[in-house]
């Protein structure tokens, strides 16, 4: 099972998702994408098709799985959203802070 | 991030401007200079870059190539006296410097010139990115309660919690534009950078703040948002009439406590912008608490708790706590003033060379006085100690007080700050005089002047025959202000 360690990078081999860890879970959970492992190997496949907008995962938004409290930030879009012991991670919603510096 | 996110938008420079310094980087041209600067600080080996400059281009790829590079970037104080800078520059002496003031350094130096030229190269081969969240980012100088400046370290997973837990990624509209008029060894200076290119907002940078310079930007440039310190909002009042800025829409404002009477000129003279005050300190990464637009209008319709709220430092961000703690240590229901102490994860506490300042619970003591209203708005009444902050700068009396102590004439020296409408706060000395020896107000600000720089010149000497002291031996700073403020002579 891989490690998911505040600051780890992890990827979707099969659909381009990448994701930091910004809150680690706290219980092991196994991170998939799209039914494949999240692992920390650099993609090596082809690059799949990018993402129509609005859907899979987006680029700079957080995913959140609510049971384990695990957080994830998405570095590069995918066409799936990850999901830790098989459930898919939600969106989390921003709430708007004014510009302060 | 954001050059996938935002291939096509700038990130840093003027649009309207043949100023080399201030030409547009797009965010992968921003991106490609950080691979660059990476690439050229690992050639030479460098453990640390030391950036000693204004703000600008330069400053921005300094930031990012030392952040790819994995070490630490150190903005220094380019108004610093170069006895003080030869000091600090001796304990980064395997670092690179980018500076053109021909600094006083043992090891190599570019002016932002040639650095800027390296960024510019193709990028070679340049290891990827690190990941290590523990890796130190920045090295600031706080100026402290003591006159040994301390370095502050900052590491990626404080800023990064600091981004996260403040800044939406590309939340900014396409025409948002940034003007940043603090300088790059503030907090403020480095974070807005983060900041502006996390949300995809352009940065324009004013390296020398005047009134019409700034006013003059703002049109050119179709600047939308603002950062000021408050002394540069009280000049803006008092040297603008009217400003016709119809892009402006949010001013950011922080760094020092705003005199009221500044604030209610600069809703007048910007009626359309959106306020936003922003309190934070070196060690906890920048802003972590904000008192937002909606708390500046509520103010004006009159609410006496609104009114008074404006003058708090507004609420805690997402992920921040603060407690305030009585002389015992305990802490003190709302309303009760004391010691504030803040907890997150963009609080650092660290610096480097001694024990951390964060206690085992995570609990940093801002050193700030202060108390927290029934809603959560921190007011913040001074320092703790005695640190004089004028013009959003921290002033060690005892640096001024040992320089005058120096002087033939000088038996005593007391330095604090007085409330100033300008500047936040002035420096003012008390001086009780060596017997047998002849000297004026004007002497001594001379004297002060070239050992240190005019801003920790006090403006204000006055003599007396002796200090309040304890019987200890220590001085009374809070009698010595009373007697200054109870006896002010016209300035």
């Amino acid at each position: 099972m891989t490690e998911i360690a505040v600051g780890k990078r992890l990827r979707s081999q099969a659909h381009g998702t990448e994701v930091i860890v910004v809150r680690a879970p706290d219980q092991p959970v196994e991170l998939t994408c799209g039914g494949s492992p999240m692992t920390a190997e650099p993609v090596t496949a082809a690059a799949p098709p990018k993402p129509a907008a609005g859907e899979g995962a987006q680029l700079g938004k957080r995913y959140v799985d609510e049971p384990t409290g695990l957080e994830l930030l998405c570095t590069k879009p995918g066409r799936e959203v990850p999901a830790a012991d098989g459930r898919m991670l939600t969106l989390k919603s921003a709430k708007p802070l004014p510009a302060s510096d | 991030m954001a050059a996938s996110g935002n291939p096509d938008r700038v990130a840093v420079g003027r649009l309207r401007s043949t100023a080399e310094d201030a030409a547009p980087l797009t965010y992968p041209g921003l991106l490609d200079r950080a691979r660059a600067g990476a690439g050229a600080l690992r050639e030479r080996g460098a453990d640390e870059l030391v950036y000693l400059g204004v703000s600008g281009n330069a400053f921005a790829q300094a930031l990012f190539a030392s952040a790819w590079a994995g070490i630490p970037l150190v903005p220094l104080n380019y108004r610093l006296g170069r006895g003080q800078l030869a000091e600090l520059l001796r304990r980064h002496s395997g670092a690179l410097v980018v500076s053109d003031l021909d600094p006083p350094a043992r090891g190599p130096v570019l002016t932002t010139r040639e650095w800027d030229a390296l960024c510019a190269r193709p990028a070679a081969d340049v290891d990827p990115w690190q990941d290590d969240q523990d890796a130190t980012a920045i090295l600031l100088y706080t100026s402290g309660t003591t006159s040994a400046p301390k370095a502050a370290v900052l590491r990626h997973r404080h800023l990064t919690a600091y981004l996260l837990g403040s800044v939406e990624f590309g939340a900014a509209d396409e025409a948002d534009t940034m003007l940043v008029s603090v300088p790059p060894y503030h907090i403020a200076g480095v974070s807005n950078l983060l900041s502006n290119v996390y949300a995809g907002r352009r940065i324009v940078y004013l390296e020398t703040f005047t009134p019409d310079g700034w006013l003059e930007s703002v049109r050119d440039e179709g600047v939308t948002h603002a950062l000021l310190v408050p002394t540069m909002l009280a000049r803006l009042t008092e040297h603008l009439a009217g400003a016709d800025v119809p892009t402006l829409s949010n001013l950011a404002y922080g760094g020092a406590k705003m005199p009221a009477p500044v604030l209610e000129r600069a809703t007048r003279l910007f009626p359309d912008v959106d306020f936003v005050n922003a309190y934070g300190l070196t060690e906890t990464s920048s802003t972590i608490a904000v008192l937002g637009p909606d708390d500046h209008r509520a103010a004006l319709t009159g609410d006496p708790v609104a009114k008074a709220r404006l003058g708090s430092v507004g609420r805690l961000l997402p992920g921040i706590e603060a407690q305030v703690r009585g002389p015992d240590g305990a802490v003190l229901p709302d309303g009760g003033i004391g010691d504030v102490f803040v907890r997150g994860d963009q609080v650092s506490g660290e610096y480097r060379g001694t024990a951390s300042a964060v206690d085992a619970d995570g609990w940093l003591a801002t050193r700030d006085r202060g108390w927290i209203d029934d809603e959560g708005y921190l007011f913040i009444e001074g320092r703790a100690d005695d640190t004089i902050i004028r013009g959003g700068e921290n002033v060690a009396p005892a640096e001024i007080e040992d320089v005058l102590l120096e002087h033939p004439a000088v038996a005593e020296a007391a330095v604090v700050g007085i409330p100033d409408e300008q500047w936040g706060q002035d420096i003012a000395a008390v001086i009780v005089p060596r017997a047998g020896h002849a000297t004026d107000a004007g002497e001594l600000q001379s004297w002060v002047r070239s050992r240190l720089r005019s801003a920790k010149t006090p403006a204000v000497i006055v003599f007396r025959d002796s200090l309040p002291h304890t019987p200890t031996g220590k001085l009374l700073r809070r009698e010595v202000l009373a007697d200054l403020l109870a006896n002010a002579e016209p300035r």
